[in-house]
């Protein structure tokens, strides 16, 4: 009983509880005629209580759990040291995670299951009835809390003194602002806005394959087939994976008459070769999967559809923005190489992204 | 029991007379006395122990749900912390060199080849691995299913509406906790993850790209947000949790726990069995069984196979990606966006296909972390309960909870539309544009049905009240009649079925100044929206008079008020 029978209640604590007050039922329905709460039903026996074999057989129980999760436990140490990890062998792995999680497992268990059972078969089931208290502190701990604030407000004229008080919120506000600045530096000083809008292609860049960087003879595309592909220099860029982000391009080649490119586009393919971003418009994945039978580029995230016989425009999934096009064209040798960079971002939209 | 349920006739002078046995001193007490004595007289701890050592616990399956996330928590920081020992959150590039052969000579990160040794080089690193993983899936899962028994059983009533919002501010912390900590190792999937909140925050009006080039320490994926999440994830994540974690369990104790409706349980005691020592070894052997369950699933079962994933590389990327099923409503919401949402306004791009999304994300949040404070506005109870609701007698707030978890379901559907597409061979446009329907119809479907299901189960309730249980016996009156004799309840019965809140809807009034404010107007009809079908509980003279006429058809009887 949480009462506080033998407790003189002194001036500032914190534990005092007083009866609930008379508070609005708001809106509820009080019954005029309540019915009346019949009082706890009358408590069954356990087989515990009455038989004291039984009792003593649940005691047995337990302190069988408990030995049991003893031996577990060594057990679990044996396995560690009984299965080691060869490198190479993935098998001794299995068994190690296996045996050494088993050991500490059934060692948890027995442990769980011993003490519940206890509580369960020999401690008392009877149950206690405890009285409530209204949450709220008894209105002379109210007053004292009251008073507590009335001495420190007059003490400090916290409420009387505005120039003071005023004066420390706004230095209250001010000393945060040096900690949300501070953290401008998480990011390099250049803008974001100008490394996004560049990629590592320009005039000239051979198309590789990713990961190999081998550049790709044209005569190789035959018709039908995708590759992924890299920049040349992508390889030796301090920013392998940044660039890469941003760089990683498709290629893929369909029959010439199957292309509707749009206007002042048309030489941006060679041969039924096109180049595009392999970067999601929508949030950023790779759009990985390509259908050969109907030129469909599939996004496995969140599943945009671009149409690659169409200028990769969005025909399913939530993506806006068809795939940004690189235009390509042949070296004196034969291999692909880009005309020049992407004519807009790549990637996911942002907010600044059609500014000039 | 000395203390009845209405009134206490009498205070027991000592716990003994609570329990069945006196106290007796016991062997080895000298050395306990001597110790208890030592720790008393420099910690006061006395008065700690006699407030809270019998504080009544009631019992009842669903009140270990919490008990489930908090212990698997504990689980999450003890191995977490043995993880912390082996873990190098760093991107610097490294080439792996270690045990697992088919990854050897690939370049990648240092977090990830320390996330490879853990797994392949340290006798139980994988188990750890795997425990710390599984227990963040059941905590995940536990605290999930704690908040529906809350919401449905109206437990976040006054006075706990404010345990309910640091329980809510729990949920999203470990929600963080689960993406921080998945994001770590840096393989392949988790980097699509960290990928797909670039693209988010890139869409955010205003601040987006710069928010993103703040958090990866430059473009993405940089070599900074390892470490950034690492230091979130290890320390103010963890930090942030055990400070509301412990908020919420001194509420708990300051308020009380709840109990079900029954006999002898009234809104002023708690009827249930005492810390020491019951509850205290009820709940520390399921500590133990959670702790062995989670241990047994990590030595049984692999999760997060980063070693089938490999490194990151914005290029490469799995069919079938899906995140930890917790993130799932989220992904999920992101995809449902139909095509072309993106505008550009004034030179500056609007991204709906992502705004929207997040909108009904964060609405949802929002609904489920303030419902407590709308409830309570609404019918404007100010009484304390700690007597839980069965959730029929509540139908409009269990309507709105199975309106609400089939927004979330429909949404986590969604997050595996493609695997439900290539499983059953079903069009993945189709599969879409379904879970796009449910979004939208669905909560609106879930809310009629189950409030309709609520109200037959409170006539239901009634009819038995008033007729008694069927008995199956039928019997021949002297007339001709056939009648089946119906068995009446016992008193302890008829409680369980008779005790519950009942509202009525608001009616309008004008103020003390005469004037009926806008605030009480949309009070008033969202109050009818809760109130206005209802049934209510069966009066005395209700019961009276179904006897007088006991030969009353059944379904003519008394019926609810509509």
């Amino acid at each position: 009983m949480a009462d506080h029978d033998d407790e003189t209640p002194q001036a500032g604590s914190a534990v005092e509880k007083s009866e609930p007050l008379k508070v609005s039922a708001g809106t509820a329905v009080i019954p005029t005629d309540p019915f009346e709460n019949p009082g706890e039903p009358a408590h069954h026996l356990r087989v515990t209580d009455i038989d004291p074999v039984e009792e003593k057989k649940a005691a047995r129980q337990v302190s069988t759990l408990f030995f049991a999760s003893i031996v577990f436990s060594c057990l679990a140490v044996a396995a560690y040291i009984a299965f080691p990890i060869t490198p190479g062998d993935t098998g001794s792995i299995r068994l190690n995670n296996l045996f050494l999680g088993l050991g500490i497992a059934l060692g948890l268990l027995a442990i769980g299951i011993g003490a519940v059972h206890w509580s369960k078969t020999i401690m008392p089931a009877r149950e206690i009835t405890e009285m409530r208290h209204g949450t709220r502190g008894s209105d002379a701990t109210r007053a004292k809390a009251a008073e507590v604030f009335e001495l420190g407000n007059k003490e400090s004229g916290f409420g009387r003194r505005s120039l003071i008080r005023n004066s420390l919120f706004g230095a209250l506000f001010a000393f945060i602002l040096p900690g949300v600045v501070i953290f401008r530096d998480l990011g390099p000083k250049v803008d974001p806005n100008v490394v996004l809008r560049h990629t590592l292609w320009k005039k000239g860049m051979h198309l590789t394959l990713d990961p190999s960087g081998t550049r790709i003879k044209a005569a190789d595309v035959t018709l039908g087939s995708a590759f992924h592909v890299i920049p040349e220099s992508l390889l030796e860029s301090e920013d392998l994976l940044e660039e890469k982000a941003k760089a990683a391009v498709l290629v893929m080649r369909l029959n010439p008459d199957d292309l509707n490119e749009p206007e002042g586009r048309e030489n941006w393919q060679y041969n039924g070769i096109v180049a595009y971003s392999k970067i999601c418009t929508h949030v950023g994945c790779p759009v990985a999967l390509y259908e050969q039978q109907t030129h469909h580029l599939l996004c496995p995230c969140h599943q945009s559809t671009f149409d690659v016989t169409d200028n990769c425009k969005v025909i399913f999934g939530p993506a806006s923005r068809p795939l940004p096009q690189l235009p390509i064209t042949v070296d004196a040798e034969g291999y692909l190489v880009a005309q020049s960079d992407f004519h807009e971002p790549v990637g996911p939209s942002f907010w600044e992204r059609d500014r000039a | 029991m000395i203390t009845t349920t209405t009134t206490t006739e009498s205070q027991p002078t000592s716990y003994a007379e609570q329990g069945n046995a006196p106290v007796r001193p016991a062997k080895g007490m000298k050395f306990m006395g001597a110790a208890a004595n030592y720790v008393d007289e420099r910690t006061s701890i006395s008065g700690l122990v006699k407030e809270v050592g019998r504080k009544i616990f009631p019992d009842h399956w669903s009140f270990m749900l919490g008990e489930v996330a908090l212990y698997s928590f504990v689980v999450i920081l003890l191995s977490g912390t043995f993880l912390t020992f082996f873990f190098q959150p760093s991107m610097a590039e490294v080439t792996y060199n270690g045990s697992y052969v088919p990854l050897k000579g690939i370049d990648m990160s240092a977090a990830m080849q320390s996330a490879l040794n853990i797994s392949f080089d340290i006798r139980g690193g994988l188990l750890f691995r795997q425990i710390h993983h599984w227990a963040a899936l059941l905590f995940i899962a536990a605290i999930g299913l704690h908040m529906l028994r809350i919401y449905f059983t109206g437990a976040f009533r006054k006075p706990r509406e404010i345990n309910w919002f640091i329980g809510f501010v729990l949920f999203i912390l470990a929600l963080a906790e689960g993406f921080t900590g998945y994001s770590l190792p840096d393989d392949l999937l988790s980097g699509n993850g960290l990928r797909i909140i670039d693209g988010m925050v890139k869409g955010i009006p205003v601040i987006g790209v710069w928010i993103s080039y703040l958090l990866f320490g430059g473009e993405f994926p940089g070599t900074a947000v390892v470490s950034r999440l690492y230091s979130l994830h290890i320390m103010l994540l963890p930090a942030l949790l055990i400070a509301m974690l412990g908020a919420h369990l001194l509420l708990l104790i300051i308020n009380k726990h709840t109990q079900f409706a029954g006999p002898g349980k009234t809104n002023n005691n708690v009827v249930g069995v005492p810390v020491m020592p019951v509850f205290a070894a009820k709940a520390g052997g399921f500590f133990f069984i959670v702790f062995g369950v989670i241990v047994l699933i990590a030595s049984l079962f692999t999760i997060n196979p980063i070693w089938n994933y490999g490194p990151y590389d914005p290029s490469p990327v799995s069919a079938g990606t899906q995140p930890d099923w917790y993130i799932g409503f989220a992904d999920g919401a992101l995809r449902l966006a139909p095509p072309h949402w993106e505008v550009v306004w004034g030179g500056y791009t609007v991204s709906f296909n992502i705004l929207v999304p997040i909108v009904v994300l964060m609405g949802l949040l929002a609904t489920v972390a303030f419902y407590p404070f709308i409830e309570g506005w609404v019918t404007g109870d100010k009484r304390e309960h700690h007597i839980l609701d069965r959730p029929r007698n509540a139908p409009t707030r269990t309507a709105i909870g199975a309106a609400l978890m089939t927004l979330y379901a429909a949404l986590w559907a969604a997050a595996s539309s493609d695997l439900m597409a290539t499983h059953f061979k079903l069009s993945l446009n189709q599969v879409i544009h379904v879970m796009q329907f449910l979004t939208v119809i669905g909560p609106f479907i879930a809310f009629w049905i189950t409030k309709r299901v609520c109200l037959a189960l409170q006539k239901k309730d009634r009819e038995i009240v008033l007729h008694g249980h069927e008995s199956g016996r039928i019997v021949r009156l002297p007339g001709g009649e056939y009648i089946e004799v119906h068995e009446p309840l016992t008193d302890y019965e008829r409680w369980n079925l008779v005790s519950y809140n009942e509202y009525e809807p608001l009616m309008v009034r004008p103020n003390a100044r005469g004037v009926v404010t806008p605030i009480e107007r949309i009070r008033a009809s969202v109050s009818g929206f809760f109130f206005e079908d209802r049934i209510s509980p069966v009066t005395k003279a209700e019961i009276e008079a179904a006897h007088h006429d006991s030969h009353a058809e059944i379904d003519g009887g008394p019926g609810g008020k509509h």
